[in-house]
């Protein structure tokens, strides 16, 4: 091609001639280039992710101190998590706080998404609002939840002034502190459902709406039968993620209540955390941590088997 | 056709329905606003004026002294700094590095193309609580426990950054750099000159993303940072005032809205290419 060098003067018809001659060095040259251009994703990602990924499943299988020797376990860590109370306990408060968490957040951000509709003013100062919370750090927003949940703190003041009734110790209380996490989880993390719910429901035609209308179609049957079928690849898009990041949930019991009280909110990443850094027991940290992943990897499966039923994606 | 009353009436009924929507939605706004004004309200207020016996939005004084209490208190200037350089550096080392290889990905032919985007897509379903032991057996093999490098590196390559100008690039029409080639211009030299001027707002995009995502980050610092005066971050810096005795709420509120507010500030800003970006990938967040 590098005769080719004034190409003004090529008459129209001539690249279209000079192409398919010009292909084939083109392809050999083109996959040095990407060798060179793929470098330091491929080297990063290798050295970072891929080769991590494979090593927690090595050093799982090992008694794995930060210093010290380390002696082959084969699958002790793993028949040791399951015969743990401890890790039982932190699997099913995950659960619990997933199952309160995922359909609250969803059926919050939707309930917004479609009250605010494509035709309240204004909509673009709620979006952004809403948003907020979901980019500040989240330790900042834990801080300040913290400081709210505490007794003396606003909404204990508020519920003495307003209905002359003490608020519950939230954090100290074990049947109070999982949704005063999860309350607190919900207005960090709506923003986000929030946002992809209403750019769907932008997408539904006000003509075929209008037409349901003239009908007889009330508002519900409109909802049901107009826009649900169009905006549930959303609602499956963002249901998958947010079932994958409720999994990992860690900085708000951390702050919150450091799992407590005893272990009554104490996470899996938690307990990853705990068992890594508090008592130096890598291997069952890295265990713990496979079973988490390997948790997630179930639900989004099932996820992806269970959308046939009710995600439509050709409307 | 079922018109409830005449036209007119309907008109009103919508008028009214409508301002009571706008009503009930400024008040949810209200209520989710909350919790933020707490906290600025709380960080302007005399330390022994933050529990009271009833609710306050404003003490005796408005003490913007906080601000710079809170700098003296604990070292939040050294982790401002620590956390600027490493969001800073990681921005930096994720856009360029994602834009070289989404540049591969979108334009250039090389056998097995396909296969290495879906490994690459794949490392996405990796949650980083699995690779923190290995990595932290890694960060002690390199001797880099309790440095910038173990801050920055390890999560400065994802598959995000490359899948969102992917996304981009594949959007630029093949004859703008065809033209190029035709004139002797290299891969290297039309990625430069042509697709990166041209991809400028997803780039913007992604700095923005990465940008916050390194800035807020909690869980590996708390792990890979030993000397929290010296190397920690600002949410670190911000955690170790739990447990303490004597919690001085009103300093800890203005540390936190300062660590707000960079991002509630670009979140404003930059609202408009946020929002495309997010729904063009679908990512995003944590």
């Amino acid at each position: 091609m590098v005769s080719l060098n004034t190409p003004t003067a090529a008459p129209p018809g001539a690249p279209a001639g000079a192409a398919p001659a010009g292909r084939r060095p083109a392809l050999r040259r083109d996959g040095r280039y990407a060798g060179l251009f793929l470098a330091p994703s491929l080297a990063g990602l290798a050295l970072f992710t891929l080769f991590p990924t494979v090593m927690a499943l090595g050093i799982s299988l090992f008694d794995w101190p930060v210093f010290g020797e380390r002696t082959f376990l084969g699958i002790d860590n793993y028949t040791h998590l399951l015969n743990d109370p401890v890790f039982r306990r932190v699997v099913l408060n995950t659960a619990l706080f997933v199952v309160l968490y995922v359909p609250l957040n969803v059926v919050v951000s939707l309930g917004l998404a479609v009250w605010l509709g494509p035709k309240i003013r204004g909509r673009q100062a709620f979006r952004v609002l809403f948003f907020i919370p979901v980019m500040t750090p989240m330790v900042a927003n834990v801080m300040v939840w913290r400081l709210l949940f505490q007794p003396g703190g606003l909404i204990d003041t508020g519920m003495q002034s307003w209905f002359g009734v003490d608020a519950p110790n939230f954090l100290g209380s074990s049947s109070w502190a999982m949704p005063a996490i999860v309350a607190m989880s919900i207005w960090q993390g709506f923003g986000y459902n929030f946002l992809v719910f209403s750019a769907a429901l932008d997408q539904v035609p006000q003509s075929q709406l209008e037409s349901a209308q003239i009908d007889g179609a009330g508002p519900l049957q409109r909802f049901r039968y107009v826009t649900w079928p169009m905006i549930t690849p959303s609602i499956f898009f963002a249901t998958t993620m947010t079932l994958i990041t409720s999994f990992q949930v860690f900085a708000q019991p951390f702050i919150l209540t450091q799992g407590g009280p005893g272990v009554s909110t104490q996470t899996i990443v938690m307990y990853v955390y705990n068992q890594g850094w508090q008592f130096l027991t890598m291997g069952l940290a890295s265990a713990a941590g496979w079973v988490l992943f390997v948790i997630i990897m179930g639900i989004t499966a099932i996820q992806f088997v269970g959308q046939k039923r009710w995600v439509h994606y050709d409307v | 056709m079922t018109y409830r009353g005449t036209p007119d009436t309907n008109a009103v009924g919508r008028r009214v329905r409508s301002g009571v929507s706008h009503v009930l939605l400024i008040a949810v706004a209200l209520l989710f606003l909350g919790p933020l004004v707490y906290a600025v309200s709380t960080s302007l207020k005399p330390a022994d004026e933050v529990f009271t016996p009833t609710p306050e939005l404003f003490g005796s004084e408005i003490r913007w002294q906080n601000y710079a209490d809170a700098f003296t208190f604990a070292p939040f200037g050294r982790y401002f700094v620590n956390s600027l350089f490493v969001a800073v550096v990681g921005t930096l080392v994720v856009v360029v590095a994602s834009s070289m290889s989404a540049y591969a990905f979108a334009r250039l032919k090389f056998r097995g193309r396909e296969q290495l985007f879906v490994l690459f897509l794949g490392t996405l379903m990796v949650p980083q609580e699995v690779l923190i032991v290995p990595m932290y057996w890694l960060m002690q093999s390199l001797g880099w426990v309790d440095s910038y490098w173990a801050l920055i590196l390890p999560w400065a390559f994802t598959a995000f950054g490359t899948f969102l100008l992917r996304q981009f690039f594949l959007t630029v029409p093949a004859e703008l750099e065809e033209a190029a080639r035709v004139d002797g211009c290299g891969p290297i030299r039309s990625f430069l000159r042509i697709m990166l001027p041209l991809a400028r707002p997803a780039i913007a995009v992604l700095t923005v993303f990465t940008f916050i995502s390194f800035w807020g980050s909690f869980l590996w610092p708390l792990i890979i940072v030993n000397s929290v005066a010296d190397k920690g971050t600002v949410p670190l810096g911000l955690a170790q005032f739990i447990g303490q005795q004597g919690t001085q709420w009103n300093l800890m509120m203005a540390a936190s809205v300062l660590a707000m507010l960079p991002t509630v500030l670009l979140v404003v800003l930059l609202q408009k290419h946020l929002v495309r970006g997010l729904l063009v990938t679908g990512l995003g967040g944590r």
